[in-house]
């Protein structure tokens, strides 16, 4: 009787550290909009991280952008070849980048190449005790840290989408226009008929900063919170890529249910 | 790692990101207005007994050339017609005597407003009402003059 007590109160241990694990973010996330100030009046601090998040993670994106473009204009052409609506390619490639793929894929992509990234260098900064150092110094590490990479992570989200969506309505291009000979004029005049600024484009980039958002707040909590030992680093930054991804997808659900 | 390099570079990342949201912008995505940024319009109503599936931002041409796009449609309850308000770009004057019909482009295309230009010497003006209309084809009704047709010559 006594070992399904016990094994009933593990079922709600995961749900307890989940709620555990809200609050700490949200109290992280307040912590970080108070010291947003500081990295300003250090610009250095947020070039560097802009250079370590964004421009190390245009090849990435412009690569897997292309390829996702590609892989949708042909699986398009197979499909609407049957309906005799061809025509239609270039609308259905652009809507599905600008409205899910894009964001989406994008801010995933961030999370593996910049997040973890960002996970393991505060997780090694806590094991090592150069944040306990910056402490004793009277430096705040969530001022020195935390909020230079939280102001490039959401800077850099937005616009690695934006490259994301033109660089796999290039490959769809390419696909449908160079490979399969659909007339150019068709793809970018039905493209341009179906999306619509205000809905699609601008919709699209308010997804990605709040993807930005989530998964750089996810990436430097998870580093904080880390065991400060290489096993907890190393689990640190597996969870980061874990959660983040997850909770860009459920974000999604709930951003397209909002928007469209 | 430099911090002139460092500059360069963010400087061409944040230039890449800007360039692609200007792409964005403006070859991929049309935005509600006719034409790029055609901010002179005027305003011109219209009375349909069916507008069958017609939305807003559909659009209103002469001779299949898109001179304006839909902005609302209403019900006018005391005479139970649809209201269709449109707007129209400032370079094409109307006459007063243009009727409006809507059409559908190909068998199952999106529904757009056609209008035909009359004869007269006077322009319509912002929020004048086109007068002369025709509903939109409903398929159901056609097949049910046909039926009854068929059935009269049996």
């Amino acid at each position: 009787m006594k070992y399904i007590f016990v094994r009933l109160q593990q079922l709600g241990h995961p749900f307890a550290e989940f709620i555990l694990h809200l609050g700490g973010i949200t109290s992280m996330l307040f912590e970080i909009i108070i010291s947003l100030g500081y990295p300003f009046r250090k610009f250095f601090l947020i070039m560097k991280e802009l250079y370590f998040c964004g421009v190390r993670s245009i090849v990435i994106i412009t690569v897997s952008g292309w390829f996702v473009g590609m892989v949708l204009g042909l699986q398009g052409y197979n499909t609407l070849q049957r309906f005799g609506s061809v025509s239609i390619l270039g609308s259905v490639v652009a809507l599905s980048l600008l409205r899910e793929l894009g964001p989406v894929l994008t801010a995933i992509l961030f999370a593996a190449r910049a997040g973890s990234g960002i996970t393991a260098e505060i997780g090694l900064m806590k094991a090592t005790e150069q944040l306990d150092a910056m402490n004793v110094m009277a430096v705040n590490p969530i001022k020195r840290i935390v909020a230079p990479k939280f102001i490039a992570g959401i800077v850099s989200v937005p616009l690695l989408s934006a490259l994301f969506n033109v660089s796999g309505i290039m490959g769809g291009y390419f696909v449908g226009v160079i490979l399969l000979k659909l007339d150019s004029g068709t793809f970018w005049s039905q493209m341009q008929d179906s999306v619509s600024l205000h809905n699609d484009v601008i919709n699209g980039i308010i997804k990605s900063f709040i993807f930005g958002v989530a998964v750089t707040l996810i990436s430097v909590y998870q580093g904080f919170i880390a065991k400060p030992t290489a096993e907890g680093v190393a689990i640190a930054t597996t969870n980061t890529v874990v959660s983040g991804a997850l909770t860009v997808l459920a974000l999604d659900f709930i951003l397209t249910a909002l928007m469209f | 790692m430099r911090r002139l390099t460092i500059d360069l570079s963010v400087g061409i990342f944040v230039l890449i990101g800007i360039l692609c949201l200007t792409f964005l912008a403006f070859r991929v995505a049309t935005s509600n207005t006719p034409g790029l940024g055609a901010t002179h319009t005027y305003t011109l109503y219209a009375n349909f007994n069916n507008i069958g599936s017609l939305k807003v931002t559909a659009p209103v041409k002469i001779s299949g050339f898109v001179v304006g796009r839909i902005t609302s449609i209403s019900l006018d309850t005391k005479t139970y017609k649809a209201v269709v308000i449109m707007q129209i770009n400032d370079n094409y004057k109307l006459s007063t005597d243009t009727s409006a019909e809507i059409l559908t482009t190909g068998l199952l295309g999106e529904q757009y407003i056609a209008l035909q230009s009359g004869a007269d010497n006077e322009y319509l003006k912002n929020g004048d009402t086109i007068s002369i209309t025709s509903s939109a084809i409903v398929l159901e009704e056609l097949i049910g003059k046909f039926m009854t047709n068929m059935t009269g010559k049996n």
